[in-house]
């Protein structure tokens, strides 16, 4: 189920400005991926061009390749919603839709993309918040309100709407700043099992985060204010946080700046 | 350390945090006071006006309540007590006239009011004698408004969603600017130009159906701008966990961003329709008026409340036609309120929740 993507030369517009330049990296299926660098280097831009939610903001534009497998996400004929299909997304801070239910929020994929019958809702239902480690908390009350949980209940049902519609590939966006040290164990927890099944792509603040979570790292850094932001190094998490090979990178991990 | 040494030597020795308060019950002790003392200088004056009384009586408030705090409290909170009783006193100023009419009006359409009234029109009633009733108008003004927002409610919903989700450069800037002109249009204007177009240019007579077009053209600026503040509300977050799912932009404007804006949405479009509920020019020129019952908006004169009030009034002009022009008055502010109250219902109703 899990795919790798290949990006290559990519660089993402917003209007007239260059967020990213010439990025390339492989991204390995079955495993996590972690972005980290300072604030405005571009990491939550390249993540959104990954499945095409980049473009959903007014005047945005991507140049380059992103491969999924072998299908350049990016060709003419590819319908964004088909790509978001496979390459599911969770955001920064936790979005359940505040009209529906738990369960309703969790097969809120399924259901606008016209499945119907109650058996199989069901077990996607229990399924997703299984996977997402939230089915205990909540298997009792799943006519109430998503809005109605913790932070982190949120956040867990968020994923359990990502996962439900089984995308091959999942983005997640910053997915534990706006929680307390135990709903990101809680998160972290997941991600380390939820690898198994999905290329997991993750953007994070945290650098000890990147080190729990991920096997490979990527670093961004930008050359100043205004400046697109560039890709410094891909590498094994081990080696980035030991010995990483490009000055700059060490100098951001040990804290010298950003 | 020379820094915090002045700013430490600057502070007043001694001062307490406790200061003399006016007890809680003070400002209605004085409210009530200052009205007797308005009332008692206004009868001793002999002013004949109660509106000067009142206003006498609010001066008095102002000017009593400054000055008692001033000497027990001291100058910042009598300014602040100042401003509490400038509150106080405009917001029962903006009530007096709102409670007054409402209460005239049911006491004068009281009486009238009845099941005969109700249910009977004018036909065959004398015009200088009792009886009769606004089934008439109440179908016509039901049929008209109802037409005009069948009309206004859609395309004004359409036009919002248009400008929010997907309207971007010139276009947009006209529709924007256009729906803005039209929220300023008079109701005498629309009315005439339905009456030009629609009724003289291609022929129509007069009829409900018409009434209700020029209802419609003063209703959908409404509609589009209660619309777009709602849809405006919903947070972009909703829309971008919609698409991350892969959900098409249509199905997500339909099942996501609507459902989540219903309860402002239908409020805005309910007000739309109190609002236009009330209209008489456009009426008077294209409905006609009838003093019999006709259940097809689309042929002939009809009746409206506005309009009927009118007629009672200035054309029947006796007490007979006073008396029925304030039982219609009464029935048209109940409707309008029941208006107001279904929608507050549905607002409160289909509010996203958060309870547990």
């Amino acid at each position: 189920m899990a795919k790798r993507i290949d990006v290559s030369g990519l660089s993402a517009f917003y209007g007239t400005t260059k967020a990213i330049e010439d990025i390339s990296m492989s991204i390995e299926p079955r495993s996590v991926t972690a972005f980290i660098g300072p604030s405005g280097c571009g990491k939550s831009t390249f993540l959104r061009t990954l499945n095409r939610m980049h473009e959903v903001i007014p005047n945005a534009r991507v140049e380059g390749k992103v491969l999924l497998d072998d299908e350049n996400l990016y060709a003419a004929n590819v319908d964004p919603v088909a790509v978001r299909r496979s390459i599911g997304m969770v955001f920064q801070r936790p979005n359940p839709f505040p009209t529906m239910s738990i369960y309703d929020n969790v097969i809120a994929g399924l259901r606008l993309a016209g499945v119907k019958k109650k058996s199989v809702l069901d077990d996607v239902v229990e399924r997703s918040l299984k996977g997402a480690n939230l089915w205990n908390e909540v298997h009792t009350r799943l006519n109430k309100p998503g809005a109605g949980l913790s932070g982190g209940q949120q956040q867990r049902l968020c994923i359990a709407r990502a996962i439900a519609v089984e995308p091959e590939v999942l983005l997640m966006d910053e997915p534990c700043s706006a929680l307390d040290p135990i709903s990101t164990l809680a998160i972290e927890d997941l991600i380390g099992e939820l690898k198994s099944q999905f290329t997991i792509v993750i953007v994070t603040h945290n650098m000890q985060q990147a080190a729990r979570v991920s096997d490979r790292t990527a670093f961004f850094n930008l050359a100043g204010v205004g400046q697109p932001g560039k890709l410094i190094e891909l590498d094994d998490t081990q080696r980035i946080f030991s010995n990483p090979s490009v000055q700059a990178t060490e100098d951001y991990i040990s804290g010298r700046f950003g | 350390m020379t820094v915090t040494a002045v700013v430490e030597d600057s502070r007043p020795v001694g001062r307490s945090l406790t200061a003399n308060r006016l007890p809680k019950w003070a400002p209605a002790a004085v409210a009530v006071g200052s009205i007797a003392l308005g009332c008692g200088i206004g009868a001793a004056a002999g002013l004949a006006s109660h509106l000067q009384w009142g206003l006498l009586s609010a001066a008095l408030f102002l000017l009593i309540s400054y000055g008692l705090s001033a000497r027990v409290e001291g100058r910042r909170q009598a300014k602040d007590r100042f401003a509490t009783s400038v509150v106080w006193v405009a917001f029962i100023l903006a009530v007096v006239p709102l409670v007054a009419l409402t209460v005239y009006t049911v006491q004068q359409g009281m009486d009238v009011v009845n099941g005969n009234f109700l249910s009977h029109s004018m036909k065959g009633v004398l015009q200088s004698g009792p009886g009769g009733g606004i089934y008439h108008a109440l179908i016509g003004t039901l049929e008209q408004v109802g037409l005009a927002t069948a009309i206004a409610a859609p395309i004004g919903l359409l036009t919002a969603v248009y400008l929010v989700e997907y309207g971007r450069g010139k276009l947009a800037k006209a529709v924007t600017f256009f729906v803005d002109v039209m929220t300023g249009i008079p109701s005498i204007v629309a009315g005439l130009f339905i009456l030009s177009v629609w009724n003289l240019a291609l022929g129509f007579g007069y009829s409900g159906f018409s009434g209700s077009l020029a209802l419609a053209i003063l209703m959908m600026p409404v509609v589009v701008r209660s619309t777009e503040e709602m849809l405006k509300l919903v947070p972009n977050e909703l829309r971008e966990a919609s698409y991350a799912l892969g959900v098409p932009k249509w199905k997500t404007i339909l099942r996501i961003v609507l459902p989540t804006a219903i309860g402002g949405i239908t409020t805005g479009v309910m007000l739309a329709v109190a609002r236009i509920t009330g209209e008489t020019a456009p009426v008077m020129m294209l409905v006609f008026g009838a003093d019999y019952i006709n259940n097809n908006p689309f042929d002939g004169p009809q009746q409206s409340l506005p309009m009927y009030i009118w007629t009672q009034y200035s054309q029947v002009n006796n007490d007979f036609g006073y008396a029925r022009a304030w039982g219609a008055a009464l029935v048209l502010i109940a409707f309008v309120m029941g208006l107001n109250l279904v929608a507050r219902g549905i607002a409160r109703w289909r509010s996203p929740k958060s309870g547990h």
